[in-house]
């Protein structure tokens, strides 16, 4: 037990987390390369035709999957910030950091996706839906993060601020969640519907899991990336960044 | 496999432009990011190793 309690600790500190980020981002790469073309083959080329929606419905394979991951980055920013403001650790705020804009892009690119499905299904890129809207909220919640955390030069400051913005916006991501059965949305309610012939929707459920997966490696991978990134920056002066640098 | 012929695949059922359109801005998206971080190490470690030069 008091052995685990040190290695939290340890490993809380920029010094000793910043090699062992770097030895893990070759795996989770590896892991995203591989998985993002087992699902890219699963989602273009096995799974049957929707019978409803024709070929347009494989959006989804990437839609889902960036919807998931920009609700769920946020939640894990929001958690490295409750952590952050709890025990002042200095690695929470640059997790908080380093996430955000992975988690921005993917918010993006799910209302980008979502247009380009939107269009052909629906005949609009667009409607002020409580999903759709909740979404783009989510999408200017990043923003917002990223530019409140850039305009203040105190790092320490600047993961404070960040750390509320990203607790006070994480009351959004169950909005969104819940958006299509609390309201009447345009939007659909499940992703897959298991109602269908069976195999057809295990194939893409399959393929679209699988792409999930390999976003969440991609995100860590990211994350990890940019988290070396943002401790070499802040402690620039400091020596384990002479140290390790080079490594 | 559910497609006859390559140009069957591309065309995508005639949803080519919006099927494309999303699997293109996503793989665009996940090079650019890498890209852009390796380009910001990169810096990171040249600023470093100025440091070293003048000490």
């Amino acid at each position: 037990m008091s052995h685990s309690l040190v290695n939290w600790f340890k490993y809380a500190s920029p010094a000793s987390f910043y090699p062992l980020a770097g030895r893990m981002i070759p795996y989770f790469a590896a892991a995203a390369a591989l998985l993002g073309l087992a699902g890219l083959w699963i989602g273009l080329l096995v799974a049957p035709t929707d019978a409803q929606q024709g070929e347009g419905y494989r959006i989804i394979f990437v839609h889902v999957p960036a919807s998931w991951m920009s609700m769920f980055v946020y939640c894990v920013m929001a958690f490295w910030s409750a952590l952050g403001l709890a025990f002042k650790t200095r690695l929470s705020g640059m997790m908080t950091a380093a996430l955000a804009p992975t988690g921005a892009l993917f918010a993006f690119l799910s209302l980008w996706t979502g247009a380009l499905w939107g269009k052909p299904m629906w005949g609009a890129w667009w409607v002020w839906d409580a999903r759709l809207t909740s979404q783009l909220i989510l999408f200017f919640l990043y923003l917002g993060f990223i530019a409140l955390q850039s305009s203040i030069d105190d790092p320490r400051r600047a993961d404070k601020a960040g750390a509320l913005l990203a607790l006070v916006g994480v009351i959004n991501v169950p909005i969104i969640y819940f958006s299509v059965q609390w309201w009447n949305t345009l939007h659909q309610g499940a992703s897959v519907s298991m109602t269908k012939a069976p195999s057809m929707a295990h194939t893409m459920l399959a393929g679209m899991l699988i792409m999930a997966l390999a976003f969440w490696a991609y995100t860590i991978a990211v994350a990890l990336a940019r988290v070396r990134c943002i401790m070499l920056e802040r402690e620039l002066s400091s020596e384990w960044v002479k140290r390790n640098a080079t490594e | 496999m559910q497609w006859n012929s390559f140009s069957d695949f591309v065309q995508m059922g005639g949803y080519a432009f919006y099927v494309w359109g999303s699997f293109g801005a996503c793989a665009l998206g996940m090079l650019l990011e890498p890209w852009l971080l390796k380009r910001r190490r990169r810096a990171i470690l040249t600023r470093l190793s100025g440091q070293e030069h003048l000490q």
